[in-house]
């Protein structure tokens, strides 16, 4: 078993909760994992990316080499686009629909809505809306976990585990929303 | 032995805690910050147990270290690649004197210049000074030559370099580690002109220097970090180093590796290891991240000896990080072919965040400027240098830390009047002070801009040394107090900053402005942590 996963999005859309979610998993699982994240210049506003590996075999390489991503998990829709020459041949792309747009020359969100709908195994959902309804505007990335679930190749509980374990310091309110917010990604349908 | 999910810097911390240090000695700079971090969050560094406040740059941190060292302890120096620059001077001559306690210098080099301004390669220091290098291709490995690197600093005397790159500095992985071990107790050296480098007395210390190197080489040959491994195809010899290791392995997916190949991990090379590989194989194919140092080395000037493929000969790119498809490429294996990147996408370059002081400050300069011709704009390192960027392009420079004082000066000494600066208060504690005096001292028409935000900004919000003294730092060194102003940059500010700053470019002598008000980042973390307090 081997999943190789892409978490992209701008920097402080919290891509690094859900890479800490998932790795909270992963070792709960007993399984080996690498994950790079990027630091630094382009933390402020810039794209970012991390590199999630986990496996029951050792891990050698830190980053993903080109088409051999099982996944890409963004909070981000151009951001997803981005990586999409990262996804194996049956890869699956998972994406938040509400731009972060802090450029001018953002390009036309329909335009790359339409582009990542072309691409067949595609979940895209409007995490942010979903979010607010669950009046946690901040959980959108977990949402988009949720919705990622099904193909990270780890059991269900152990995400929830995960969740209770990351947030635990937060007080139970923060717990309990951001297990909402899996479940409602979980449970979202294209 | 226990398991922990580390960042390759936090192995290296934690590694150097476990290997009894006594303190860790730094300046913040990308990809090298975490490991201090690291070690102020444990219970050790809290109370105190092991010294882990920043310095004022790495030239003070290298020395401090070394002062550390001198007692027996053992003592840790982290930077980044051009943090050793900096600190090369102390660095170098650490080399002559030796180490008493353990000395591990961290340097963290930023291949593909994610967030520095060059990808200079930090082996070649170790090389230089003629000091031991140990070069991790994992997390575990970061881990275990902290232990590995103390040993070998205290069996030989001398300064050991531990060179990593970002992504290894910026991947978690499972790392086992061991009983901490003790500290050290105090024994200052045996020799006790050991540490004076009187002409009589450094060459006696070089020549020791030298006398070690045949050893440092018989470890390397030695070393359980340094592995040949057989292959039966001999077409091919192939030497890979760090973490480009793991990208060559990648890519035989743990399979057979049909062709003989050497892990090179601590220098000096291991020479007659590489003999060995070249007497088998009909050619050599070296992957290293960085400079092509070990390629270098093998192929000589001529490269009349064995053909010796690398970045020279366009085989792997000459600049920039590796990555597995790279790899792949110099191996002749083929690269999956996929959806190609689609037009659509734009670059979403770093900006300054919304509310940030500095988009005040450059509005204000610019406005204040906007009479003279363009290009009168030098600047240094830190958030601010995004203000080369759109909408600002304010900026004409960043070379170094502190140059932008003295660029400015030598450009108002050529007759470019006026010359403005633009440096950040930490930037300017670690390296503007003494520019600044040079200008003091030559009355140089220059104004500079030391934009205060209370902070390290850049690399995460890291204790600035100035601490809010930047003023009377600057009246310390002589300029004159009626043109040191300090302004608020606000937007309800603006006008009347602007015409402090014409007013200022206009003197015919040192001015300094200093913008003060706090980044938004760390005052968003400070209420934070207020509410939950309450």
């Amino acid at each position: 078993m081997k999943k190789d996963i892409i978490i992209a999005g701008v920097g402080g859309q919290g891509i690094v909760s859900i890479a800490a979610v998932i790795g909270y998993a992963t070792v709960e699982a007993g399984l080996f994992l690498k994950q790079s994240e990027v630091h630094g210049m382009s933390q402020r506003g810039g794209e970012v990316y991390s590199h999630f590996r986990l496996s029951d075999k050792e891990i050698a390489s830190d980053l993903i080499p080109q088409g051999k991503a099982d996944l890409i998990i963004s909070v981000e829709p151009m951001e997803a686009l981005r990586y999409l020459p990262m996804l194996n041949s049956d890869g699956w792309l998972i994406t938040n629909t509400t731009p972060f747009i802090n450029i001018p020359n953002y390009p036309d969100v329909n335009k790359i809505l339409d582009e990542i709908k072309k691409y067949p195994r595609n979940i895209s959902v409007d995490a942010d809306k979903i979010a607010k309804n669950l009046k946690s505007p901040k959980s959108a990335n977990i949402v988009i976990l949720g919705c990622a679930s099904p193909y990270v190749g780890l059991e269900y509980d152990k995400l929830e585990n995960a969740i209770r374990l990351m947030f635990k310091r937060k007080g139970d309110n923060v717990v309990n929303v951001n297990l909402e917010a899996l479940k409602a990604g979980r449970e979202y349908k294209n | 032995m226990n398991k922990t999910l580390l960042l390759g810097d936090e192995a290296i911390a934690q590694g150097a805690l476990d290997s009894g240090i006594s303190g860790v000695y730094a300046y913040p700079g990308t990809p090298s910050t975490e490991i201090m971090e690291y070690v102020q969050r444990t219970k050790d560094g809290k109370e105190g147990k092991v010294h882990c406040t920043w310095s004022a740059n790495e030239k003070t941190a290298m020395e401090a270290a070394l002062g550390m060292s001198y007692t027996g302890k053992r003592a840790l120096v982290c930077m980044k690649h051009v943090g050793l620059n900096v600190a090369a001077d102390p660095f170098m001559c650490s080399a002559i004197t030796g180490a008493n306690g353990g000395l591990i210098i961290a340097s963290a080099d930023d291949p593909s210049m994610h967030s520095s301004q060059n990808e200079q390669d930090s082996r070649f220091y170790g090389k230089f000074a003629m000091v031991p290098v140990l070069e991790p291709s994992n997390q575990q490995e970061s881990y275990d030559m902290m232990h590995y690197g103390y040993d070998l600093s205290e069996k030989y005397q001398v300064p050991v370099l531990l060179r990593i790159t970002t992504r290894l500095a910026h991947s978690r992985s499972s790392v086992n580690t061991i009983e901490p071990k003790e500290q050290k107790p105090v024994y200052t050296p045996e020799d006790s002109i050991q540490y004076v480098l009187l002409p009589s007395n450094a060459r006696k210390r070089y020549k020791k220097l030298l006398g070690i190197q045949n050893s440092l080489e018989e470890e390397s040959e030695n070393s359980i970090y340094n592995k040949y491994f057989e292959g039966k195809d001999k077409s091919l010899g192939i030497i890979v180093s760090g973490i480009a290791y793991n990208y060559f392995i990648e890519n035989f997916d743990y399979g057979d590796i049909p062709y003989p190949f050497i892990k090179v991990s601590q220098y000096p090379l291991p020479k007659k290891m590489i003999e060995k590989l070249c007497d088998e194989c009909k050619e050599i194919l070296v992957i290293e991240e960085g400079y092509p140092l070990i390629e270098e080395s093998l192929s000589g000037l001529l490269r009349r000896g064995i053909k010796v493929r690398g970045r020279f000969d366009g085989s792997i790119p000459r600049d920039g990080e590796l990555n597995p498809n790279i790899v792949a490429k110099s191996l002749g294996i083929e690269v999956q072919q996929t959806i190609p990147i689609s037009d659509t996408i734009v670059g979403r370059p770093p900006s300054l965040c919304d509310g940030c002081p500095h988009s005040d400050t450059f509005r204000a300069i610019n406005e204040a400027m906007s009479g003279y011709s363009k290009g009168r704009n030098f600047s240094d390192i830190g958030c601010y240098t995004l203000g080369a960027l759109p909408p600002y392009q304010s900026i004409n420079s960043c070379v170094d830390m502190g140059a932008s004082i003295t660029m400015a000066k030598g450009a108002a000494d050529a007759g470019l009047l006026p010359s403005i600066s633009v440096i950040g208060d930490s930037t300017f504690t670690h390296s503007g002070i003494t520019g600044l005096l040079d200008a003091v001292n030559d009355k140089s028409p220059i104004t500079v801009f030391i934009l205060d935000n209370y902070t390290t900004a850049m690399t995460g919000g890291q204790f600035s040394p100035a601490n809010g003294r930047i003023e009377e730092i600057c009246k310390g060194i002589g300029v004159e107090e009626e043109h040191i102003k300090i302004i608020e940059p606000l937007k309800k500010n603006h006008r009347e900053n602007v015409l402090i700053i014409k007013e200022e470019v206009a003197y015919n002598g040192v001015s300094v402005i200093i913008p003060r008000r706090e980044c938004v980042v760390t005052l968003t973390q400070k209420s934070k942590e207020k509410k939950k307090a309450k």
